[in-house]
């Protein structure tokens, strides 16, 4: 009777580090990100909110954070953040209705994903300097 | 379970440069993946340079060049050299495609060839696709009836006959599942896009009396559900088919019948 083959280890070929990004693959890993950074965003909201329940004092702390340099990026950071999971989800939604799935529909939209979530950005904030004031 | 690097054994070496044919004017470089399980080493990339004076337009001709003309120890599986029954399937350039079908002068220069991602390697460029093979048998591909089968054939209109074009066309190379990043993470839960075109096929298929039954199956959060919709498998597939609208289609189905 011939002996029972040993169990050769094999390796595992290469799979991140050598397959070739496309736009559709970098949407949706950003579209994770953006989805974990949500839940940061979210509690500066309820940072926020507890403060102005709490006192003026408090309000203020918060407040002058949210004015500073840093604070701007951050809430610059999470609006964008917001815009680009919201158009992901758009996108998705249109996908689940079997659209927008051919060759050069799907990278469109992913583009779109992308290029909407900046312009949306640039002009919340746009509007938002404008009516500060 | 996602798992960005690779494993201590699977760690890819720099390997041999084989020296340049003698007298060759046009050369191409290609980097090819190598793993012997013989001598118990990593894998290795060497280097090889192909004359193509002396070489067909393909991939798979230059493979065969190589291992006729410098190296014979290169393995890699191949068959009908016209993409029709999907052996060479390889990553060539960073995506998945037949080697018989992709020419030399469409890819960047120098060519690098590795097996199909995240699978484990028997020798060289043979991925051990068995689990790929598991899971197109459990999506019980045959036509499944209860009504007694009539005397002649089972018949179809065009227009349902129509509806499985696209997908009937499929040769099981497995481009389209080891090109998913949901499939390297869950290879044994995810279905993986092949086998869920192949269930699509099924599920259109006018003829068959299971539909209900093969919606049940992939009713589950990673057999069906693990599908994101990252795309790489419609943008691989080496015969222009669309797994991931297959996908789409078979959620679709889900939701239809809850209503």
């Amino acid at each position: 009777m011939a002996e029972p083959k040993v169990q050769i280890e094999r390796p595992l070929s290469p799979h991140l580090g050598i397959y070739r990004f496309s736009i559709t693959m970098a949407m949706s890993i950003v579209h994770r990100i953006t989805g974990s950074a949500l839940y940061f965003g979210t509690l500066l909201l309820v940072w926020w909110l507890l403060a102005a329940s709490s006192s003026a004092k408090q309000f203020d702390i918060v407040s002058a954070f949210f004015a500073s340099w840093f604070g701007q990026l951050v809430l610059f950071g999470y609006t964008w953040a917001l815009l680009h999971h919201m158009l992901g989800g758009i996108r998705h939604f249109i996908w689940d209705t079997a659209h927008g799935l051919e060759p050069g529909e799907r990278e469109f939209l992913a583009y779109a994903t992308l290029v909407g979530s900046v312009v949306l950005t640039l002009a919340v904030w746009m509007l938002g300097y404008m009516f500060k004031g | 379970m996602v798992e960005l690097t690779l494993p201590k054994n699977s760690k890819v070496k720099a390997g041999k440069v084989w020296p340049k044919p003698a007298g060759a004017k046009r050369l191409t470089e290609f980097r090819i993946y190598r793993w012997d399980p013989d001598d118990g080493e990593n894998p290795r990339i060497d280097t090889y340079f192909v004359d193509r004076d002396d070489c067909g337009p393909m991939i798979l001709d230059a493979i065969i060049w190589i291992k006729n003309k410098i190296d014979a120890t290169l393995t890699f599986r191949r068959s009908c050299r016209e993409g029709v029954c999907g052996s060479c399937a390889m990553n060539i350039d960073g995506l998945n495609t037949l080697a018989c079908t992709q020419a030399i002068d469409d890819v960047a220069a120098p060519v690098k060839i590795y097996p199909l991602p995240h699978q484990p390697v028997i020798k060289d460029l043979v991925p051990d696709l068995s689990n790929f093979y598991t899971q197109y048998a459990a999506i019980q591909p045959w036509l499944h009836t209860e009504t007694p089968a009539p005397q002649k054939e089972w018949l179809q209109s065009h227009e349902e006959r129509e509806k499985l074009d696209g997908l009937y066309e499929c040769i099981l190379c497995a481009c389209c599942s080891t090109s998913c990043p949901s499939y390297w993470w869950n290879p044994e839960r995810y279905m993986g896009p092949a086998a869920l075109l192949q269930a699509y096929r099924w599920i259109s298929d006018s003829r068959d009396e299971a539909t209900g039954e093969r919606l049940d199956f992939l009713e589950d959060p990673f057999r069906l559900y693990r599908c994101h919709t990252i795309m790489n498998c419609s943008q691989a597939c080496p015969k222009g088919l669309n797994p991931a609208k297959a996908i789409a289609q078979i959620k679709k189905k889900m939701v239809e019948r809850q209503l």
